[in-house]
Formats: C-alpha cells, structure tokens, sequence
C-alpha cells in the first residue's frame, strides 16, 4: 500500500520535471528609435521551438529580428519584416538569443509582440499509469482543447491587427484636426499678405512719379 | 485515507515543483542599473495576471552570473489604460506579483531594480528571468485537481470551460474596441467634411473681401 503511493508520488514528480522543460512566453514591449533588446531562453537538446513576431504600433510597422544559437550561429535573420513565423529544433544545449532591432530608424518607437514558445504543452495529468488509450471523450477534450488553443492564437493575432488599425485612424484623426487649424490660419495670412504687398506698390510707384513730376 | 492522504501529498509537491519550475526555466533579459523596462499587456477586463521574476547580478570576479544576492530589490509598477497606478510595490530579488484588471485595454507593467549604489553592479547588468502569464494560462490545474478532487476528465472539461472563458472575454474586448475605433473614423470623417466647407467658405469671403478692398483702393488712388 505504501508502496504503491510513493510510486505514484515519484511518477507524479517526474511529470512535473518534464512540464518544467515546457513554456510559452509572449511578451510586448516597447522598443524606442535606435534601440535593439535582445531575450534569452535556456533549451535542452531536440526540443521543438517556435519563435513568432508581430510589430503592433510605429512607423512603417517593421523590425530587424535574429536568432542565435548558444556558440552564435544565425538560426534565424530577417530584416524589416512586419510579421513572421519560424520553428525549429534545438540542436544544442545551451542559452538561445533572439534580438529586435530598431536600429535602421531614426524617430519612431515600435511596440514589438513576440510569442517564443519551446516543447510541447505539458499534460494535464500525468499519464504514464495509464494503461489503456484515451477513452473517445478524453480524446474529444484533448482535440476540442487544441481548436481552443489555435482560436486563442488567431484572436491574439486579430487583436494585434486591429491594433494596428486603430492606431493608424487615430494617428489620422489627430492630423486632420492639426492640419486643418493650420491650413486655415496660413489662408488668411496669405490673403491679408497678398492685399497688404499689393497696397505697398502702387503706394510707391505713386511717389516717385510725383518727385518727378515736380 | 491513504488515497486521501497520496492525494494530498500529490497535490503538494506538485505545487511546490510549479513554483520551482516556473521560477527557474524562464526567459531573461539584462537590464541596467537605473533602465527601466516596460511590458505591455492588451487585456479585457475580469483578467487576472500572474508574474514571476528572478534576477541575479553578475559577478565580476567569477564572471558568471550569481544564483541570488540579498538586498537587491525590483520594483514592480503596473498602471492601467488610463495611466493610472493600480499597484506599486517593491519586492525582494525573487518575486511574484499579481493583479486583475477592472478596465479593458492596455496595462503596462514596469520593473526596476531599487538599487541606487552604483559599486552593486560593477559595470555589468542585472539578469532578470521573467514569466508573465494572463487569464486561463494563470490557473493552476494541478492545484484545482487536488484541492477540489476532480476526475481526470472533470480536469479536462475545466480546463475547456476557462479556455472558452478567455475566449468569450476577448470577443466582449474587441467588440469594445471596434466600437472606439468606428467612433474615431466617424469622427475624421465629421472633420474632414467640416474643414472642407469651411475652408471653401473662408476662400469665398476673402475673394469678396480682396475684390472690393482693391476697387475702393484703386478707386481713392484714382487709378480706375
């Protein structure tokens, strides 16, 4: 009897260190003009990885992004891209880098969403006493469970999309509200300006033919 | 009893693993002594959030970084869509912080280190580990399970539920969003239709104004 729950706890604990291998880290974070912010993540050999970008605010909405790998071999190298994908298997053990550049720009800030996302997701209950398959509705939870997780993704993405949207029309809202003042203003100092310039012409041209005159 | 007591032992050294884990195979960034680093995070309201930091100092005379250094503390500000600070706190070198939103949109989580002696670092920067979770990535499962002695399936299916949860909530988000982003396109459109009429009008009464200015000038000067 003792036996057999020091057994279950030791298969309990195993499973745990198994889903401590396994993370999903999405962060957004600014990145100022000229700025370049670089991320970590320590990975054991022959996990899977999946590194996923998106530039949600700023300029023309692109970043320079790089993956290395723990001695400095470029997985991964695109340059002023909006948003990308890019999966791969740890070959080595050892601290991955990945780096957001926004150094080709010279003003704008750029708020950058990154989705690094290594193994697979953990189970739910550790399964190794299992000694049949799924039964039809654990295997329905487990698909239903995974539909949920792509729907999540593709909101997330939506989400950003729309943030992106929107900052543009309140970027627009706020120029046509500057510019229009502004327009308005130079209109009628160039008018009055015009009229003004006008006057002074023929109010010289009337004086120098009168000393002549005389 | 004895399956009561696995249960609870189960259940306990599941949550303390958690806690170890979540703390150690996290991802880090460096940070400077007085930079100040900031992480966004778009959420609807209701939406509890779940951060863990750790950091260490490198120490220049091994040149590795050190498991943990006492007295050095990181202080987590978080505001909310309307700049407003909803928490403030300082903590140790190895922290976790929670909050739950009551506005939707974008809160900003900000960390620092409290460190003002400029020697503590010595040149180099602080390493810090942080793991931010957000709604049904918050809950604790295994702790659900234990303390509410739930079958496997019954695990499944509550963890389902949370799932469509979130989901629910960030369609209620965006609906929210949509309706502010059609507010500021209508109202772009209402300015641009305004600024049009009114530049056209502008344009009109200062050609009269020119016209009869001249003619009573050119007139007075005897010129017409």
């Amino acid at each position: 009897m003792y036996g057999a729950n020091v057994g279950v706890l030791l298969q309990v604990l195993w499973a745990q260190l198994l889903l401590g291998w396994a993370r999903a880290s999405e962060l957004t974070f600014e990145l100022p003009d000229n700025a370049k912010q670089c991320f970590y993540e320590e990975i054991t050999i022959g996990t899977k990885c999946t590194l996923e970008f998106q530039v949600v605010t700023g300029g023309h909405y692109d970043v320079d992004c790089r993956l290395e790998d723990p001695e400095g071999t470029v997985l991964y190298k695109e340059m002023k891209k909006q948003y990308d994908s890019f999966t791969f298997t740890a070959a080595k053990n050892g601290s991955y880098k990945f780096c957001f550049s926004n150094e080709f720009s010279t003003f704008t800030h750029k708020t950058v969403y990154f989705d690094f996302q290594v193994g697979e997701d953990p189970p739910l209950f550790p399964s190794e006493n299992r000694v049949t398959a799924l039964t039809q509705m654990e295997s329905a939870c487990v698909s239903i469970h995974e539909a949920l997780k792509s729907v999540i993704d593709y909101q997330t993405h939506f989400r950003l999309r729309e943030a992106q949207g929107r900052s543009r029309a309140e970027d627009l809202n706020t120029r046509v509200a500057f510019w229009s003042i502004g327009e308005a203003v130079i209109l009628l100092i160039v008018s009055i300006g015009q009229v003004v310039l006008l006057r002074s012409f023929f109010s010289d041209r009337k004086t120098t033919t009168t000393r002549v005159g005389s | 009893m004895e399956a009561v007591r696995t249960m609870k032992l189960c259940g306990l050294s599941v949550l303390l693993l958690n806690v170890f884990f979540s703390l150690t195979s996290a991802l880090y960034f460096h940070i400077g002594e007085t930079e100040k680093k900031c992480f966004i995070e778009e959420i609807p309201d209701e939406t509890m959030v779940i951060g863990n930091y750790r950091t260490q100092l490198y120490d220049k005379q091994r040149e590795e970084y050190m498991p943990a250094t006492p007295g050095l503390g990181m202080f987590v500000e978080v505001k909310d869509p309307d700049d407003k600070v909803i928490m403030s706190r300082q903590y140790g070198s190895e922290g976790r912080f929670t909050f739950t939103s009551h506005t939707p949109g974008e809160h900003q989580i900000c960390l620092h280190s409290n460190s003002s002696k400029f020697a503590l670092f010595a040149g180099g920067m602080l390493r810090v580990h942080l793991d931010i979770q957000v709604g049904e990535h918050a809950t604790n499962y295994a702790e659900i399970a234990a303390k509410d002695k739930l079958t496997e399936l019954q695990l499944r299916v509550r963890q389902l539920m949370e799932q469509v949860d979130q989901i629910q909530k960030e369609q209620d988000y965006q609906r929210y969003r949509e309706e502010r982003f059609r507010q500021t396109s209508e109202s772009t459109n209402q300015r641009v239709l305004w600024w049009s009429i009114v530049q056209t009008l502008i344009l009109v009464v200062i050609g009269f104004w020119q016209m009869k200015h001249l003619k009573s000038f050119f007139e007075a000067k005897k010129l017409v």
